[in-house]
């Protein structure tokens, strides 16, 4: 856990850097002093529920927001001194669609290159290439307006990466699409790293595609909750879910609590609890548990059950008790 | 979406080297220009606009101009004419104030954040979105003007780049008050209530529709209050002193305590005006 808060060693400068970064909104501490270091190259993922403090932190880092306290440096650059030199070497992707749908594909990225001032013998070939890699080359004359919730992700993955950026934000890439759209935009990140030298920082709520990314930083009421590896926080957790259908599901749950001191609660219809080393646990389990048992799983711990681990609750209850709490909340954050 | 939608095998790029330079003048005027033409290429894609934001002074001019004429009939000349600066003037207010409005649809849609993330500064797309939508206005207007000879007046080359002159300062002026007050509001439909709200007043008191001399005190002092109205004098000078005949007289300008406002003092306040809304549109757009 301690060296996975410090970015890999390349010697060089690390493309983000937060410390004690913090955003208060009136009364509402929307980040409550982060720090991290994500390393040139790196593909860094945010990961937590809605309202955890993601997108406020990824604004703050773009220059969109002014931290009210700590500092951060984005590409070499601190975001509020520095903050058209942090804009010249960053790409975004924003979970809401920034497109003109009154312009075609090509139009568009023609504005995003003037306004960015990119010399105009390369503007051409640039847009050629990135529309080409996302697979829009095709469509260039297509008003955006026609395009569907997947080529339009695709088209803002191709206008971030335009200008070069060395560090690319994507917040919630895949939010609202269907499940294969979202595996061709991993896909298309994916070819993305190997292809450009480009640091990727994004957020996600979906455990899935955490995955995906070299390190992660589980994020909850404006605090980083766990960072590192995928694997290496999956290890931490340590303990194996086992789930199993019974006869009698309160009895089963009663006697775990009895003979082998377990919590466990009925998650998606089955009795779920975890236990280290849960393969050696299930002989036990059919031999002194006095609960027929119709059927047993046993999984490795996935990032859901690092993120329960850290903060008692899963993303999903975290979101629904926060949707509860904060009613007006939905319409106030992420415009 | 189907998964064929996608090339199996990504194409090798031939690598593009781009770097964005550092901040310039000249960066933020090639901001200023990608802005204004997006604006063009949207308003003259959206036709059915173009149409809209004539109806009303056409309407105004034929109609209106047409039936009031037997009343006011009896030697003052043709009441299309008189209406004529107002019309052009009543075209250039829709057509800005709703291209001031793409301001507050930007940010409803989220284009603003692909504006705002940008290394430029903000006023540069300020002023790219005014000189867009005075570029529309002016369109506007000229296309009014297109309709002149129907009322009887006659092109000359003086008259006809005098009143496009006024139209681009009067057009400038007016998307700049659009802007002002579309910089901080956040639904296209308060917008729009509130454009509601004060365009008839705006022009109604600019003595579109009939003389600002010899008024009732109040509604003397409310037009010289209007800042349209030092749109519409000058382009009614330039129309009523081309038209000639009887209907010259009634072009006496606007006055000040009896004195007459010459017409590039006219067009001063109105382009000062432009410059004070922008100035307000710029210091509050910053503010988010």
């Amino acid at each position: 856990m301690s060296e996975a808060l410090v970015a890999p060693s390349t010697g060089r400068a690390p493309a983000v850097a937060a410390r004690a970064l913090a955003k208060r909104y009136g009364a509402v501490e929307a980040v409550r002093g982060i720090d991290l270091e994500v390393a040139p190259g790196e593909t860094f993922g945010f990961l937590g529920p809605n309202g955890a403090g993601k997108s406020t932190t990824i604004n703050i880092l773009c220059t969109l927001t002014a931290p009210s306290g700590g500092a951060a440096r984005v590409a070499g650059f601190d975001v509020v001194s520095e903050r058209d030199d942090v804009r010249r070497h960053i790409g975004l992707v924003f979970q809401d669609t920034t497109l003109d749908n009154y312009l075609s594909a090509e139009q568009n990225l023609r504005f995003h290159a003037e306004l960015y001032g990119i010399p105009r013998a390369v503007t051409g070939p640039r847009i050629q290439q990135v529309m080409e890699m996302v697979g829009l080359w095709d469509r260039r004359a297509s008003l955006v307006g026609t395009f569907s919730g997947g080529m339009k992700r695709r088209l803002e993955i191709a206008r971030g990466l335009l200008h070069s950026p060395r560090v690319l934000f994507l917040d919630e890439p895949t939010v609202g699409l269907d499940p294969q759209t979202r595996s061709s935009i991993w896909a298309y990140v994916d070819a993305l790293k190997r292809r450009e030298e480009i640091t990727i920082f994004m957020t996600t709520h979906y455990m899935e595609e955490a995955e995906y990314c070299d390190r992660i930083a589980i994020m909850d009421a404006g605090r980083i909750v766990a960072l590192g590896t995928p694997e290496a926080l999956k290890a931490e957790v340590g303990r194996d879910r086992v789930q199993i259908r019974t006869a009698d599901d309160a009895a089963a749950i009663a006697a775990l609590r009895s003979r082998f001191g377990l919590d466990a609660a009925v998650r998606d219809g089955a009795v779920t609890f975890s236990v280290a080393e849960g393969e050696r646990f299930v002989p036990r389990l059919f031999a002194e548990l006095g609960v027929p048992i119709r059927s047993v799983s046993v999984a490795r711990p996935t990032l859901d059950d690092v993120f329960m681990a850290h903060t008692g609750t899963t993303i999903r209850d975290a979101e629904a008790s926060r949707a509860e709490r904060t009613r007006v909340g939905p319409f106030a954050r992420g415009r | 979406m189907s998964v064929t939608d996608f090339p199996v095998e990504l194409p090798v790029p031939v690598p593009v080297p781009v770097q964005v330079p550092e901040r310039s003048v000249r960066n933020d005027l090639r901001a200023v220009k990608i802005v204004w033409q997006r604006e063009l290429i949207r308003f003259f894609r959206d036709k059915p606009r173009i149409v809209t934001a004539l109806l009303q002074p056409m309407l105004y001019l034929f109609v209106f101009g047409t039936g009031m004429s037997s009343m006011v009939a009896g030697g003052r000349g043709d009441l299309k004419v008189f209406l004529f600066p107002g019309v052009m003037t009543m075209a250039v207010l829709f057509t800005s104030f709703f291209s001031a409005g793409s301001l507050v649809w930007d940010r409803e849609f989220g284009f603003m954040r692909e504006m705002l993330v940008a290394p430029v500064r903000r006023s540069a797309i300020l002023v790219g979105k005014c000189a867009g939508g005075a570029t529309a206005g002016t369109f506007q207007g000229v296309v009014v003007l297109a309709v002149a000879g129907l009322v009887g007046i006659r092109y000359t080359p003086s008259f006809v780049a005098t009143v496009i002159g006024e139209l681009v300062v009067v057009s400038f002026a007016i998307t700049a008050l659009g802007l002002a007050l579309a910089v901080r509001i956040r639904a296209i439909q308060s917008f729009m209530a509130l454009v509601q709200m004060l365009l008839m007043p705006l022009f109604f008191l600019s003595g579109a529709l009939f003389p600002v001399a010899g008024l009732p005190g109040w509604l003397a002092v409310l037009t010289r209050l209007d800042p349209l109205t030092y749109a519409v004098d000058p382009l009614r000078r330039a129309v009523l002193a081309h038209a000639g005949g009887p209907l010259a007289a009634t072009a006496q300008g606007v006055t000040w305590f009896g004195w007459t406002v010459p017409v590039p003092l006219e067009l001063a306040v109105v382009a000062l005006s432009a410059v004070a809304a922008l100035a307000i549109a710029v210091t509050q757009f910053g503010k988010d």
